[in-house]
């Protein structure tokens, strides 16, 4: 019901939002001294709650890095659960500021929802899980397989493109929550589950015995998973882009969160000096102060720091960075940030 | 020139008048809201790069659906995949609808039985389901089923061609070979004589008195019409059992276990508010009824089908259309457990692919309002049926 009620809520928001009344996200963000952060209901890693309700993960640091360039403070963001079919209308409809709930960014979502992908802060792909009593070692022994997936996602339509592109027919079953997909799962209403890699890595923690499965090799789609803002506000959009840039830019330049402070003081490399606020002025194009990106290095971390710690392999998700795409582009990676200046 | 101004006076202050003119400000007022919500809505959508209209209906779909009534593929368009949704919906209200009508009813009476333990059992069913909310109760059906049910190679089976494990029951399908079409003709056929027939009865003991053993009669004619036509062109029906073949059974009609424990909860909540609906209508009909066609000799299966359960209906007719309407609508709690409803399907896959989420949901509402306002018609039909003739 909660899902009817907010799809219901965003409709009436954009049937009944006066026109063109509405100021700069950015300045509205700062007159209210907090911004709304979309996040998923749970996945371990990307943006899960602990006990008393904090909310951690890669997902959930791009937006402490963004309260962190506009407040210096990370925590100045009131985070909103979302199901995957009720995100787009959330941002939409500006219950949110910022969406940050491992989002593939696609054509389709960029050009015709009315959304701007602010970059990408995960490579992904999907895959499939299977019980490893199964015997199945790879996906393309599938055919006439049921699958678990949940709905509103990519996921649909690339296992779709999937089976079609190899001849083999399925059974899909398809759920509003992910949790209930995995419920579904594990009863075995389903011999397969088929999400995001870095999604199965995280959802397996969550199975009765998560040692007795097994993800398959193959990666059958291509997931860049980022932050979405609303069309329209390039300051905002801005805002959210270069404080990612800055996480990633301040890894390639060996800035991390433990050893900002003393670097900071000893560099006499001027990317470091920009980096750690000293030069260059680049909080004035992006309305922000000019300590902006070493608040975010030193209150949140560099895009390694944020890795390991909440995805790394010494986490519970444990997904290996080297050899990723998701390794800087000096390790062979495909991350790259356009420079901060 | 005094009479003129008196004219218009009596004119403007005549009560009539006066009325017409707020009904027209009123419809006005709301015209006028509605043009601002649309051409608003519209401004807004162009405003922030939404896409709208509707020509996504006609584009494919590129997902799939795992239970379809009719043909459908990846490279299916969205309309389709609207119709499967709009077959799956009614699919489920219409089974549930039928069953909750019949537990409903069968509770409705063991709760005005004169055993104890009946009565009882009755009242436990009602107090029990109809105060636990339906989400729950479809979780629990879901869950339960899913957990009791072994995995495909250790399936339940009946003679080799019932199977029932956690993907579903599978049965045989019928195949209907060459010539059958003519068994269909007959059994359309006997079906309308079989309507004369009843139509006739009731005349014919309306004018005389004399009563006429029509449910026999066509149950009789339909049956032996379906079979001797059946004989009569060599048996062209032929079964397509259910085999194992990998993961899951292939061939049959396949009932998938979202349905069953869909459908299962829906008759369930819905038939303990039925129960009610015909407990009051039974009631409500006086016992003084009773006692009258017990003095003229009546028995006990004619007073009730003769006497009580026609005044009855009168009472329960109404409520029992609302209920309807609830399971109608309840239904779409399906996409909690992966029935590909119109909300599942539509409202959810398909909103999501396009974004076009006012023309989906607008088209959704309209589907709902539709069912409910036919489910109403037929049973204000039913309901006039049934009126005492010569009752206003």
């Amino acid at each position: 019901m909660n899902t009817i009620r907010n799809t219901f809520l965003g409709l009436v928001c954009s049937v009944l939002m006066v026109p063109a009344a509405f100021a700069g996200t950015l300045d509205t963000v700062k007159s209210q001294g907090f911004f709304n952060c979309g996040v998923s209901q749970g996945v371990p890693g990307f943006s899960n709650p602990d006990a008393d309700g904090n909310w951690s993960g890669i997902d959930v640091d791009v937006c402490r890095a963004v309260s962190a360039a506009i407040f210096g403070d990370p925590d100045k963001v009131k985070y909103v659960p979302l199901t995957a079919k009720e995100r787009f209308t959330a941002l939409q409809a500006g219950e949110i500021d910022v969406l940050s709930r491992n989002t593939t960014w696609t054509l389709s979502r960029d050009a015709q929802i009315g959304l701007e992908f602010a970059g990408v802060n995960f490579y992904d792909g999907q895959g499939f899980m299977v019980r490893k009593d199964s015997g199945i070692a790879s996906a393309m022994e599938l055919d006439g397989a049921s699958v678990c997936t949940n709905l509103g996602t990519t996921t649909e339509l690339n296992m779709a493109d999937f089976f079609r592109a190899n001849g083999m027919a399925y059974e899909p079953v398809v759920f509003e929550k992910a949790d209930e997909v995995v419920n579904a799962y594990d009863e075995g209403r389903c011999d397969t589950y088929t999400t995001d890699k870095s999604g199965l890595a995280a959802q397996r923690t969550k199975l009765a015995d998560p040692d007795a499965h097994v993800v398959l090799p193959e990666t059958i789609s291509k997931e860049p998973l980022g932050p979405v803002v609303r069309e329209g506000d390039g300051d905002w959009a801005d805002v959210v882009r270069w404080s990612l840039n800055a996480m990633i830019e301040a890894e390639e330049f060996g800035l991390t969160q433990s050893n900002a402070k003393t670097e900071c003081a000893l560099t006499s490399n001027p990317v470091v000096a920009r980096l750690c606020g000293k030069e260059g002025g680049t909080g004035a194009g992006l309305n922000l102060g000019d300590s902006w990106s070493y608040d975010i290095v030193t209150m949140v971390g560099n895009y390694g720091d944020v890795y390991e710690k909440h995805v790394g392999e010494n986490t519970p998700v444990g997904l290996a960075r080297a050899g990723s795409p998701n390794a800087s582009y000096k390790d062979g990676g495909v991350l790259y940030a356009p420079p901060a200046r | 020139m005094e009479t003129d101004k008196s004219k218009i006076g009596s004119f403007i202050f005549n009560r009539s008048v006066q009325g017409v003119f707020y009904q027209l400000i009123t419809l006005g007022l709301v015209a006028l809201g509605i043009y601002y919500i649309v051409t608003n809505t519209a401004r807004n959508m162009l405003e922030r790069g939404l896409a709208s209209g509707f020509h996504f209906l006609g584009v494919e779909s590129q997902f799939d659906i795992g239970m379809t009534l009719i043909e459908y593929s990846p490279t299916s368009t969205y309309f389709d995949s609207f119709i499967v949704g709009l077959l799956n919906t009614l699919l489920v209200a219409g089974i549930g609808i039928l069953f909750a009508t019949i537990i409903g009813f069968t509770v409705g009476i063991m709760r005005l039985s004169s055993n104890w333990l009946i009565a009882k059992i009755a009242e436990a069913y009602v107090e029990i389901l109809r105060n636990i909310p339906l989400l729950l109760q479809i979780f629990f059906w879901y869950f339960a089923v899913l957990r009791a049910l072994p995995k495909p190679k250790q399936s339940l089976e009946l003679y080799d061609s019932f199977f029932l494990n956690n993907r579903g029951l599978f049965i045989p399908d019928t195949v209907f070979g060459e010539g059958s079409s003519i068994i269909f003709y007959m059994l359309w056929l006997t079906i309308i004589i079989s309507i004369g027939i009843f139509i006739w009865a009731k005349r014919r003991q309306n004018r005389t008195g004399e009563r006429f053993p029509a449910f026999y009669v066509s149950t009789a004619l339909i049956l032996g019409t379906f079979f001797i036509s059946l004989a009569a062109t060599g048996f062209p029906v032929s079964f397509e059992y259910p085999e194992l073949k990998g993961f899951n059974f292939k061939g049959g009609v396949k009932l998938i276990p979202e349905l069953v424990a869909l459908t299962f909860a829906l008759a369930m909540y819905t038939a303990s508010f039925i129960a009610e609906v015909v407990r009051g209508g039974i009631m409500a009909v006086s016992k003084g009824q009773t006692e009258a066609a017990k003095s003229v000799g009546l028995k006990q299966n004619l007073i009730l089908r003769l006497i009580i359960i026609p005044q009855a209906l009168r009472v329960i007719v109404p409520p029992l259309t609302n209920q309807y309407l609830n399971l109608t609508k309840n239904s779409s709690l399906a996409a909690a457990i992966a029935y590909p409803d119109l909300v599942l399907v539509f409202a959810g896959t398909a909103l999501m692919q396009t974004g076009q989420a006012i023309e989906i949901i607008g088209m959704v509402m309209g589907v709902y309002l539709f069912l409910s306002l036919f489910t109403s018609l037929i049973m204000n039909l039913f309901n006039r049926f049934m009126k005492v003739d010569g009752e206003r």
